[in-house]
């Protein structure tokens, strides 16, 4: 085959400028992505805010408290912040994965993106972007943002009272918490992966409520497997895939209780990496983003 | 220089087959129309030219396979499936945005250049403008690519005929350089029928008929005869008869032009007429 020279050369064009800008897209058509942990953490804060009026008199009883129970006492309400923000951006990430492929479709643009020089692998790995990669970090910041403010609050309120602040920061241990968050954050990101990656094919390839192509299948598997063998195998899979980034990145996470972590030491990133399900699971979400790409070449409007 | 050049392309769908081996070259800095009823393969050639649909025989698009190098021609090739398509959420100005992003081809100034001569507002999402903007909005994008190729299936579908008229004004005045190749499928074949250099009849995914307008006009004419000459124009066997206000028009392929004009008015047929010959043809073998 003969190549053809263009008129002009193509002015030379970085290969991720294309994967930037679709991001972005993705961020101007789905504005929830970043409004709704804005919000859920605006409500987090107003509620919160509110338990540092006893803040002082609970510091006051420090000393008669159990030591066991100080803790909690005081540092409940702000280490507790971040989980509604993070759980708000999981279920942002669940149904924006589920849309993200499948909109495009029923509105027809598919048609006007793919007139455009953007690749379909580009346009899966931004769409992937937004859970694996935007929506932990703006996690991460809000919770950060909130939880210093809720401090500066409880700060404010103690030195109201002439007390000593840096009980409260010593409890509460805001920086080793940070450390803490980002963990917790890239081991879900992770073992999350495949959930993301199996609602992002399966808004590829679904023709309508792709909602219930997700869940139900799933749901039927473990029916089926439960009446025919009696085995609850695929249950116990769909259950370990859902929390087991807890038991397997944290020591001393004890199974299913609301354990409070609170310290390194409680981080266990050898055991993480070492869990099978980890690999598996990251295996599966390349297969299935794999096949997102293939089915997105020959998708039409539906 | 063949911008498409196909051999023997087959697509079916199951059963159903949309292309029956299509022979087809489109030189560099035409104009084709490709005219057809529903269901006849034209949006599946489109879709195949565009890489957009795998298919089996030979097809060339500015010298590359259009389906396993699909992301490199799509620099040089530009498209609009139907005007309906740009999202409803998005803004004018993330439009230019995101074009002057993604396509190295892609001229802002010139694209904000058309835009100035029409009320589209850079601030206005897409679902707030009027059909007859958002056609303006798509327009001015796509003429802004320094493409080589410009595929249009049925552009102009759903507009009312002012939108339509301006459409293909603009697309003649402010884009077609004699570089450019364009392919355009609609139903509204009238009103193309002076931006085409060459058309081409597709129907049951066989090309039933294909020739320059030059060629057109050279050999077509439509006559329209007096009831006492009737007898006389269907001796020149023309390929079709139909009945106007009591008059007869005939249509002739190659015929002495001065025999024709000896009994009525002689003109450039439309393409539509020659279309609905043909195929009565067709139906009548």
């Amino acid at each position: 085959m003969t190549e053809i020279s263009s008129q002009t050369p193509p002015p030379p064009l970085a290969e991720t400028r294309p994967l930037y800008w679709s991001v972005r897209r993705e961020l101007w058509e789905n504005r929830s992505i970043y409004l709704a942990p804005l919000i859920v953490a605006a409500v987090v804060l107003f509620a919160t805010s509110f338990s540092t009026i006893g803040l002082a008199k609970r510091m006051r009883n420090l000393p008669t408290l159990d030591p066991a129970k100080r803790h909690a006492s005081i540092a409940m309400p702000f280490s507790m912040a971040p989980a509604p923000i993070m759980l708000a951006t999981f279920l942002v990430g669940f149904f924006y994965c589920l849309d993200a492929l499948y909109g495009e479709r029923r509105d027809r643009s598919i048609l006007f993106w793919k007139s455009l020089p953007v690749s379909d692998r580009t346009t899966v790995v931004s769409k992937a972007a937004i859970p694996f990669v935007v929506l932990p970090l703006i996690a991460y910041l809000l919770s950060i943002v909130t939880q210093f403010i809720l401090l500066m609050m409880g700060n404010m309120a103690l030195l109201g009272h002439a007390m000593n602040p840096a009980p409260l920061w010593d409890e509460v241990r805001f920086f080793q918490g940070l450390l803490i968050m980002l963990y917790g954050l890239i081991v879900h990101v992770l073992w999350f992966a495949p959930i993301y990656a199996w609602l992002l094919l399966v808004s590829a390839w679904a023709r309508r409520t792709p909602v219930l192509w997700a869940v139900l299948p799933l749901l039927a598997v473990s029916a089926v497997e439960k009446i025919a063998f009696g085995t609850v195998y695929f249950t116990h899979m769909l259950r370990y895939r859902l929390i087991g980034a807890m038991t397997e990145a944290f020591v001393g996470h004890p199974k299913g209780a609301n354990g409070d972590i609170s310290r390194l030491s409680q981080l266990d990133p050898g055991r993480f990496l070492n869990a099978p399900g980890l690999w598996v699971g990251l295996i599966f979400a390349a297969l299935f983003l794999a096949a997102a790409v293939r089915l997105r070449r020959n998708r039409e409007p539906i | 220089m063949a911008c498409i050049d196909a051999h023997g392309l087959r697509k079916s769908y199951g059963s159903t087959v949309a292309l029956d081996g299509i022979d087809l070259r489109v030189d560099e800095g035409r104009i084709l129309g490709l005219i057809g009823p529903n269901g006849a393969g034209k949006s599946t050639a489109l879709n195949a030219i565009l890489g957009l649909t795998p298919y089996q025989g030979e097809l060339n698009v500015l010298g590359r396979n259009p389906w396993i190098e699909r992301d490199q021609i799509t620099r040089d090739v530009a498209f609009i499936a139907d005007v309906a398509v740009l999202p409803r959420w998005i803004r004018v100005s993330q439009v230019l945005d995101y074009m002057a992003g993604v396509h190295p081809r892609f001229d802002r100034a010139r694209a904000e250049g058309f835009l100035a001569k029409t009320n589209v507002k850079r601030s206005s999402k897409v679902r707030e403008l009027s059909k007859g903007m958002v056609t303006q909005l798509h327009l001015a994008v796509v003429m802004a690519i320094d493409a080589r190729l410009l595929v249009l299936d049925e552009p102009t579908l759903g507009l009312d005929i002012l939108v339509r008229k301006q459409f293909y004004d603009s697309l003649l005045n402010d884009y077609f350089d004699r570089s450019r190749t364009i392919v355009v499928t609609t139903h509204q074949v009238e009103e193309i029928q002076d931006v085409l250099t060459d058309v081409m009849f597709i129907n049951h995914g066989r090309i039933v008929f294909a020739c320059s307008m030059e060629d057109f006009e050279a050999r077509y004419a439509e006559v329209m005869v007096n009831p006492e000459n009737v007898a006389a124009a269907r001796a020149l066997r023309p390929i079709h008869e139909r009945q106007v206000f009591g008059r007869s028009i005939f249509l002739f392929d190659q015929a002495d032009r001065q025999q024709l004009a000896a009994m009525g008015e002689v003109r450039t047929p439309g393409i539509a007429d020659l279309f609905v010959a043909i195929m009565g043809q067709g139906a009548a073998q």
